[in-house]
């Protein structure tokens, strides 16, 4: 059964520099184990892989089990950071909705 | 001994007032803390005070701390102020501070000043030094606006050892401001860092105001927020050992709960294992959250191990020009004609030779946020194209907001609203400082 991952997860963005962290928390407990199967580092860098920029370095992930929750590190993903991007979004703090689009 | 309680009364510069002021009054306060310094504010602030130079701090100073200062001597609990409002001229700050607290009566009032973060001097000496995107100081030249050192809570507990009521930093840790007021209360040793980790964590969880109380967080239907135009500003009760409740003033808007605390948690974190700040690297990888009580969240499990032996250091720099068009197009056919748009005022900056050093030209209400509408786009009803140069001087950032304006008269059909700005880059980047090497500095003002 495929499921859009805004039913199972929340997310925040964060900005420091020109690397974005997205944090991703499921809603309930039973459904964390299936995230952390899916959502790899790779998934989630194939998902964004548009907006990256390969030389900044790999998409890296942190597993939180105790608060259902993997972290995810996007270097280069806002290309120069907010001070100088021509980004409208220029802190990338909408990206993380982007991932909740994603069928799993 | 017993408990502390820390407000937070500011998420960012512009932040709303009311919730501070709900807090001063009603919180029961031993701290309020406002945390106003985003990564670029300093650097705008420092070029406010080359114009003037009584200028440089906060805007909104003068405004909140009327707001609060009532509050100080006010209640049953003596409440102090911690913020790092006073930007690139904290001792202007303290100075206006002074002033107001003479106006409003509040005779004998303290205010400390702490600097020493402003390292551009030290940078001057260093041309050699490189910065994290590549570029040297030396590369800089004149384009060298500031460069601040991330100081910890050294000043701070200084300061509050000498009995001052309200303490004006410049460029601190966010969470430094956060843990000062612990440090000082518990008397923790400098290399206590289990409990410099929980204090830092506590100080992560409130640096953002309201984001963790309920704010940054709806979504309807799925995350419901009661009362966002009343949401409350966040506090934290805390022990000696550094473990701490979170919760909010009874009847205020907002939630705190385990979703909205995790959120914040892994805000703006990389490593959780490794988040460094001036005065330890603590781990939140342990982190517990346990809900206690409505909009009540008990918070434990931080860690924490030796600090950086280097200080990060923000510089700001100029940058070139952004200039930037918007116009909006409507009804049937309107991607077509924006794209259509977009692609004339690129083939104009080309023919008029109007140089760019970056353009980006998208679709507000189709690509602009995520360069990609992951297949699940269809057809809008309205768009805005939005045109964005980085250029090297503002002529031609003007240019570029012009041609989008002319599309008026020139472009497709029915194209409106159509607006232009343009804008100095002040960029920053980092680089990492032998710690001895920025030293703060306190200064006290006392009223009369």
């Amino acid at each position: 059964m495929t499921r859009q991952l805004h039913e199972l997860a929340h997310t925040r963005t964060g900005d420091k520099g020109d690397t974005s962290n997205i944090s991703l928390i499921a809603y309930r407990e039973e459904d964390y184990p299936l995230l952390e199967r899916e959502l790899t580092a790779e998934r989630v860098a194939a998902w964004f892989a548009h907006l990256r920029d390969e030389s900044a370095g790999p998409v890296r992930r942190y597993d939180l089990p105790q608060l259902k929750a993997l972290n995810f590190v996007l270097p280069g993903l806002l290309r120069g950071g907010v001070t100088r991007s021509l980004a409208l979004d220029a802190h990338g703090k909408c990206l993380g909705a982007a991932l909740l689009a994603m069928d799993i | 001994m017993n408990t502390l309680r820390i407000g937070a009364g500011a998420g960012y510069s512009g932040d709303r007032l009311e919730p501070a002021v709900e807090l001063a009054r009603d919180g029961q306060l031993d701290y309020l803390v406002f945390e106003c310094l985003a990564e670029r504010t300093i650097a705008l602030a420092q070029q406010a005070r080359l114009a003037d130079p009584q200028a440089g701090f906060d805007p909104l100073l003068t405004e909140r701390m009327r707001a609060v200062l009532p509050y100080v001597r006010g209640g049953a609990r003596r409440l102090r102020i911690i913020t790092n409002m006073g930007a690139a001229n904290p001792r202007g700050a303290a100075r206006q501070v002074s002033a107001i607290a003479a106006e409003l009566g509040l005779r004998g009032l303290k205010v400390a000043a702490v600097d020493g973060d402003d390292v551009l001097d030290v940078l001057r000496q260093h041309p050699d030094w490189a910065l994290d995107n590549g570029l040297t100081v030396a590369g800089l030249g004149g384009r060298l606006v500031s460069a601040n050192a991330y100081l910890g809570v050294e000043g701070i507990v200084q300061a509050l050892a000498l009995d001052a009521d309200v303490v004006i930093t410049g460029r601190v840790a966010d969470p430094s401001l956060f843990l000062a007021p612990q440090v000082h209360h518990f008397g923790w040793p400098d290399d206590d860092w289990s409990r410099r980790g929980r204090g830092t964590l506590t100080g992560h969880l409130l640096e953002c105001a309201g984001q963790v109380s309920g704010g940054y967080f709806a979504d309807p239907g799925l995350k419901d927020v009661a009362d966002l135009a009343r949401l409350g500003f966040p506090f934290a009760d805390i022990d000696i050992e550094g473990l701490a409740t979170l919760g909010k003033v009874d009847g205020s808007g907002g939630r705190i709960d385990v979703a909205t605390c995790t959120e914040q948690l892994l805000y703006e974190v990389h490593d959780p294992r490794r988040y460094l700040t001036p005065d330890v690297t603590a781990d939140f990888s342990g982190v517990h959250l346990q809900a206690c009580g409505k909009d009540q969240v008990r918070v434990s499990g931080g860690e924490g191990m030796a600090r950086p032996q280097q200080l990060k250091v923000t510089v700001g720099y100029r940058d070139g020009w952004i200039g930037e068009g918007q116009i909006s197009y409507g009804g049937p056919n309107a991607v077509a004609r924006a794209r259509l748009a977009g692609r004339i005022v690129e083939e104009r900056l080309a023919l008029t030779g109007v140089a760019v050093e970056e353009l980006r030209c998208e679709l507000m209400g189709v690509d602009s946020l995520h360069a990609s509408h992951f297949g699940m786009g269809g057809e809008p009803w309205e768009v805005r194209l939005r045109v964005a140069a980085r250029c090297l001087n503002r002529e031609a950032a003007q240019a570029v907001a012009n041609e989008v304006e002319t599309l008026y008269t020139n472009g497709p059909a029915g194209g409106g609203g159509a607006t232009r700005q343009v804008r100095e880059v002040l960029a920053v980047a980092s680089l990492y400082l032998p710690r001895e090497l920025a030293q703060p500095q306190v200064h006290l003002e006392q009223c009369p």
